[in-house]
């Protein structure tokens, strides 16, 4: 990714996102869904878009599927 | 090292409320029943609740750990410490617990929770952060922009420049500035702010748009799609 598109990706917000609060509040049912394979981002379309866009939750939701696939162990 | 196992303050902070949680798996209804009870099978069953989030802190420190430049024992104590408050925030908060996952799903959530803000309030605490100071001259670096190439991306970052100072309110422009320029991490932006999360994102999102409309109508970048270079 080039300087234009990563700019421009950075910039981009969609309007799906349910932000922070609703995409913690959820979290470990969407991880699951992940987890089984199941069309979670179909299911939950703006906690997908949230967790695309914020670094942190992002981050959370990848060691919350780590320990449900497992890795804790 | 291990990781102290008291459980009282946990007992003085039981969460009362009835819980209605319907459907469970066998195992999530088992770990509701007994976490409602009293004596010994709550205390066995804390501990070994205990023992799971030890094992998810220290996990979780471990996937981390190397982007955050914590080592060795503190990253221990670190992970022993939000062991033990995702234990305090799971017994106030059972009966929040509506299923829709396995429990220690559920529970598992509190203690990545605890890691994400501990390693937060670590970056706060290291001295070098520097969260107001403006470098514009970073953020070619930060976004990737070849040097060589300067003189095809000098004016759209002029007009990025100029759209903060135009339609970016004072707070939009703090955040854009700690996260974007200096690369301060957002929940460590949260406690410098005294805010949360979601208000933190929620103005850069806000500030995010602004900026995209400001240089769209200006032609610098597309409409609907990315430009290359």
């Amino acid at each position: 990714m080039n300087g234009w598109s990563e700019l421009d990706h950075f910039l981009r917000t969609d309007p799906r996102d349910v932000g922070c609060d609703q995409a913690m509040e959820m979290l470990h049912v969407y991880a699951e869904l992940v987890a089984a394979g199941a069309p979670a981002e179909q299911q939950y379309p703006g906690i997908a878009a949230h967790l695309r866009a914020c670094g942190p939750c992002g981050e959370d939701f990848a060691g919350l599927l780590a320990a449900v696939r497992g890795e804790t162990d | 090292m291990l990781c102290n196992t008291a459980t009282t303050p946990v007992n003085r902070m039981v969460d009362e409320t009835p819980v209605t949680a319907t459907g469970l798996d066998p195992e999530s209804a088992w770990w509701l029943r007994v976490l409602a009870e009293t004596g010994p099978s709550r205390e066995a069953a804390l501990a070994r609740l205990h023992e799971l989030l030890v094992r998810g802190a220290r996990a979780e420190v471990r996937r981390r750990g190397p982007r955050v430049r914590i080592a060795g024992p503190e990253l221990d104590d670190l992970a022993c410490q939000a062991a033990a408050d995702a234990l305090m925030t799971i017994t106030r908060k059972l009966g929040q617990f509506r299923g829709g996952s396995r429990f220690t799903t559920w529970a598992y959530k509190f203690v990545i929770f605890e890691v994400s803000g501990k390693i937060g309030r670590h970056f706060w605490r290291n001295p070098g952060v520097p969260l107001d100071a403006e470098d514009w001259d970073r953020l070619p670096d930060r976004f990737g922009f070849d040097p060589a190439r300067e003189a095809e991306w000098r004016d759209l970052l002029g007009a990025l420049y100029r759209a903060v100072d135009e339609v970016l309110t004072a707070r939009q422009r703090v955040v854009f500035v700690a996260i974007v320029l200096n690369e301060v991490p957002l929940d460590t932006l949260v406690i410098e702010l005294a805010s949360n999360r979601n208000a933190i994102y929620k103005t850069l999102f806000d500030a995010r748009r602004k900026l995209r409309s400001a240089l769209v109508a200006n032609g610098y970048i597309g409409d609907d799609s990315s430009r290359s270079s």
